[in-house]
């Protein structure tokens, strides 16, 4: 980095146990925060809001909730998808069937029955592994789209299951304005990326990476493995479900149960791969990753076209994000499977070095 | 190294060593139609340091598997602290007191040493899920107690200069000592050790063998040893197992055990 961490000398494990031992690692991330909470309002466009933080911060969320999941815990799933739609349709019905319920319980509710839903679909996870795994998830993933739309109490007996969210109003004040929103989901995805910190630094954090990396080993320090995988796969749907309540009620207003599809499954786990596997910074720049790269794909190809006066071909554009997604995969796979996080880390670990190579 | 053992061992050995916590009577385990064991039964006195030897395949590791139960033997019984079991069960065996380390290390790759040493304290901490999401209070408290917990037995190992580097970076030797430590981390009474010196030169030889006597001698923990080093094996031990073929051919003292004519038959093989 610009800057090293000499001269700060830790004389308790407290003071080196904080979140950022770093002093200028804290005040960055103060900063960061502060400058998204004031200085964002101030100078973002509603465009910039709808089309590009929502999404963002939504995703972030539920890569978050996947990477819990995948990244720390080592159990691949491909459901992410139906836990944010469990997460949307049960927070709508709260909200609708529960007279004067405050709409921030509906979305904890919303997200604890994606958790008992997960945990269902995760106990698969105690007998199989790696991609049968992925397999069982995978029918989560159709399922329980299919189950919402054919059960049409779920969305009130509306047509091929669209459910249209309810106004968010918190203690009489409304949340109408995309401003308003974007501050009310960065409030709860900062609130809930510091709680998944603590946890993975936490005793249930190492036993599931033990789980991860060695269960035998695991299981011999007295863990409890199926209980691990289990807590994972609650925890992880908790924060998918919770996303996709407010993929509902904040980002899109109204959705219906086939747009949680296994298209956004593999983005989600898109992110998490691009992002960094493992890392709670990853999930936010593996959402951020995707969710700019198709903006500044067509940005650049439309400047493209202007330049030089080719006609691309209608929807060439489209064409050339899955192209351009699928090379970027397979690029991290092979070049750096921990992503972007990691190259991040490598880029710290260079920089304090610098000027020097050693 | 020859010159410390005697200075253990001068601690008086008879008055050192006390009853039998561990026995293992009539061990069969047979995977499909391999006998692993058959029907080996030893015991285990408290604060000894008990070695099991043997050639390659004879079924040393499987008996460390069916005492921390690992693998379910088809027949027999393990005795622990006089309670008998059918079969043992990783987490109740853990919860009793036993931790190991394995041949091929058994460490958490992508995590710290420091927090490998911590998760060997699994068991030991309490505080629910929502407290370890909030960090705060207790689980503050008791992340803090731990790692303290956690530095007495990095100091004991010396590997402060390592405990934030992922254990995959580390060289085969300290990730060795970095597995005792988990091990150590759990505060087991009885401790399985399986081949902790395989791999090593001499001197990471020595520094292992001294500290798995000063655990013996310090904190009393009972330790039984998988090892091929004759030479070390012969040095600490105070009684040694042997096994051939899944069968138990020697059991005494390390003197006793070099002069039976089985077990050199056995290690130096024998014209048929």
């Amino acid at each position: 980095m610009l800057y090293r961490e000499s001269g700060q000398f830790k004389t308790s494990y407290a003071a080196d146990q904080q979140l950022f031992p770093i002093l200028q690692d804290r005040a960055a991330v103060l900063a960061l925060l502060a400058f998204a909470l004031v200085g964002v309002p101030l100078v973002a466009t509603d465009y910039w809001f709808t089309a590009i933080l929502m999404p963002f911060l939504v995703f972030s969320l539920a890569t978050l909730g996947l990477n819990i999941l995948t990244g720390y815990a080592g159990q691949l799933s491909l459901g992410t998808a139906a836990f944010m739609a469990v997460g949307a349709v049960a927070a709508y019905n709260f909200q609708l069937r529960v007279p004067g319920i405050p709409i921030l319980v509906s979305f904890m509710l919303g997200g604890l029955s994606a958790a008992a839903v997960g945990v269902l679909f995760g106990l698969p996870s105690l007998r199989i592994k790696g991609f049968y795994l992925a397999v069982a998830t995978l029918a989560a993933q159709f399922f329980i789209p299919w189950l919402l739309v054919k059960v049409s109490w779920f969305s009130n007996h509306s047509a091929s299951g669209v459910i249209t969210a309810q106004p968010v109003v918190i203690a009489g004040f409304a949340f109408d304005t995309p401003v308003r929103k974007y501050l009310l989901v960065l409030v709860i995805v900062a609130v809930m990326a510091l709680a998944a910190k603590n946890m993975v630094r936490s005793r249930v954090g190492r036993a599931w990476m033990a789980v991860r990396d060695m269960d035998v080993a695991a299981s011999v320090i007295g863990i409890r493995i199926m209980q691990t995988k289990l807590i994972a796969f609650a925890v992880s749907s908790f924060y998918c479900g919770v996303a996709g309540a407010l993929y509902a009620f904040a980002y899109l207003g109204s959705v219906e149960p086939d747009g949680f599809n296994l298209d956004l499954s593999f983005r989600i786990l898109f992110m998490v791969i691009i992002g960094g596997v493992g890392s709670i910074l990853g999930s936010f720049l593996g959402a951020a990753f995707i969710t700019l790269l198709p903006i500044l794909l067509e940005v650049i190809l439309t400047d493209v076209t202007a330049m030089t006066g080719i006609a691309l071909p209608p929807g060439f554009i489209s064409m050339a994000q899955l192209v351009v997604f699928g090379a970027l995969i397979i690029f991290f796979l092979i070049v750096e499977p921990h992503g972007l996080a990691r190259l991040w880390q490598i880029g710290k670990e260079k920089l304090r070095l610098w000027p020097f190579p050693h | 190294m020859s010159m410390s053992t005697d200075e253990v061992h001068a601690h008086n050995p008879a008055r050192r060593i006390g009853d039998t916590v561990l026995s293992v009577e009539n061990i069969s385990l047979a995977f499909g139609g391999v006998k692993a064991l058959t029907d080996i039964s030893f015991d285990v006195r408290a604060r000894e340091i008990r070695a099991i030897i043997g050639p390659n395949g004879a079924g040393k590791s499987s008996m460390l598997n069916c005492i921390n139960g690992v693998y379910r033997p088809q027949q027999g019984v393990i005795r622990l602290d006089g309670q008998s079991f059918r079969r043992m069960d990783p987490h109740k065996a853990a919860s009793m007191g036993i931790a190991r380390t394995f041949q091929n290390i058994a460490l958490f790759k992508g995590m710290s040493v420091l927090d490998n040493i911590m998760t060997g304290r699994n068991l030991k901490m309490s505080s629910n899920l929502l407290l370890q999401a909030l960090y705060v209070g207790p689980n503050r408290r008791e992340e803090l107690e731990h790692r303290e917990k956690v530095e007495h037995i990095i100091d004991f190992l010396q590997i402060e200069s390592v405990r934030k580097t992922p254990v995959g970076r580390l060289p085969y030797g300290v990730q060795k000592r970095v597995e005792l430590g988990r091990a150590l981390a759990a505060e087991p009474r009885l401790l399985l050790l399986d081949e902790p010196m395989a791999g090593m030169n001499m001197e990471e030889k020595q520094d292992m063998c001294r500290f798995i006597l000063d655990v013996n001698d310090e904190f009393g923990t009972t330790i039984v040893l998988i090892e091929h080093d004759m030479g070390v094996v012969m040095d600490i031990s105070d009684r040694v197992v042997v096994l051939d073929y899944g069968k138990k051919i020697g059991d005494g003292t390390p003197d006793e055990v070099r002069g039976n004519q089985a077990v050199i038959d056995a290690y130096l093989g024998v014209a048929h």
